[in-house]
């Protein structure tokens, strides 16, 4: 299988099991709620709204963790990999970018509409979108290497919840600071943490591979 | 040229050994059968020999193999020949169904085979791509007497061809002139 087909078979999988409606649903329904929550205080809105878009977009992206490389493993499919001439780090390399193609650019269509909830005017909607298109990758990455640290476990849900969200702090803290109007300090920071996630990913989620294979 | 041997070869799974000091080699047109109780290690034997398992001493030599086991990577939800085919490329799965008689089955989503065409379905997957060294991890399961003939004929074909072939089997595989190791 060639590494683009790795990445479309994913794809495929993750839409056609309706795996990625409902993160992108739960994040849409995170975010209708906190207008009703807090009341119709547009000034208040705008400055929760870009840290509720980030939070719902954390807990969103864990939804899908639990089938990204668990069912693969028993499955045989990453054995097959391996024969086939991939390296773990590889497939799991593979599996970002193609966890990453289907859940982000669903979720920043969706921050248009949480955006419109929130009462955020243009330039605030554009630095969000920006700093979702700066982060989410590190967030996909992210939740590759705990697909697969987690992956055979029993309740694995649950335990990806608690190994991925403290992982994933520094994502929020600079993803939601640029939504709120960060400098270029902060750009640089959000780049930096997703960058590292991405180049990490691979090798934390492909050592893991290789252990449940063993 | 030898396309598998094992000198010296030992496997501990779960800090018990399965077995330890494996001599064997496998020659072009060679066939090894390999025996053994539940538990012995059989499955460990074929995915040492894949490259999926270190073991645990001795050292392995090995040509890249194609491997049949209890899982067979197809993907559910797709029609038998495009599941396939995203193994071994489209042109090459039409061929491996018809040699496995599933041409029939080729629209028919993975799900929906019995158990023995899954079985069919992994075997041709795993035995296609023109790989010099087959790993058949009870490759007889769920199949009926005809597919049974079609597996001992794949396997003397792929034989006269120049490949081998490892099969670990409770059930009698015909293989003429195999070596067999007893584990």
């Amino acid at each position: 299988m060639t590494g683009r087909g790795l990445v479309e078979r994913d794809l495929r999988r993750a839409w056609s099991s309706g795996g990625l409606v409902a993160p992108v649903v739960f994040f849409l329904l995170v975010a209708i709620l906190f207008p009703f929550a807090i009341g119709p205080d547009t000034a208040l809105l705008r400055r929760v709204g870009g840290g509720v878009v980030w939070a719902a977009a954390l807990l969103a992206a864990l939804l899908p963790v639990e089938r990204l490389v668990g069912p693969d493993l028993e499955a045989g499919v990453v054995d097959q990999l391996v024969l086939a001439g991939w390296s773990e780090g590889g497939i799991a390399a593979a599996k970002v970018a193609a966890h990453w193609l289907g859940f982000a650019p669903a979720l920043m269509a969706a921050t248009l509409v949480a955006g419109a909830l929130f009462d955020l005017d243009g330039a605030a909607l554009v630095r969000l979108e920006g700093a979702l298109l700066a982060g989410t990758p590190g967030l996909a990455a992210l939740g590759v290497a705990t697909a697969a640290l987690t992956a055979g476990l029993r309740g694995a849900g649950a335990v990806a919840g608690l190994v991925m969200l403290p992982l994933a702090l520094p994502l929020l803290i600079f993803g939601a600071g640029q939504g709120g109007g960060g400098g270029a300090g902060g750009w640089k920071l959000l780049l930096a943490v997703s960058l590292l996630l991405v180049a990490g990913a691979p090798v934390v989620a492909g050592a893991a591979m290789r252990t449940a294979r063993e | 040229m030898s396309l598998l041997a094992f000198r010296g070869v030992a496997c501990r799974r779960g800090g018990r050994m399965l077995f330890e000091g494996l001599e064997f080699t496998l020659a072009r047109g060679g066939a090894l059968s390999v025996t053994g109780a539940n538990g012995a290690g059989k499955s460990s034997l074929l995915r040492i020999a894949a490259g999926l398992l270190a073991p645990a001493a001795g050292t392995v030599e090995r040509v890249a193999a194609g491997l049949a086991d209890a899982r067979a990577a197809l993907d559910e939800e797709l029609p038998l020949a495009r599941a396939i085919g995203q193994w071994i490329g489209r042109a090459e799965a039409g061929a491996a169904l018809d040699r496995w008689a599933l041409a029939a089955l080729a629209g028919v989503p993975v799900r929906l085979l019995s158990t023995g065409q899954r079985q069919r379905a992994n075997l041709a997957r795993a035995t296609a791509g023109g790989r010099a060294l087959w790993l058949l991890d009870e490759p007889a399961n769920g199949l009926d007497a005809p597919s049974r003939g079609i597996l001992e004929a794949e396997i003397a074909r792929h034989r006269a061809g120049g490949g081998a072939a490892v099969v670990a089997t409770h059930q009698p595989v015909a293989m003429p002139g195999a070596a067999a190791v007893a584990l």
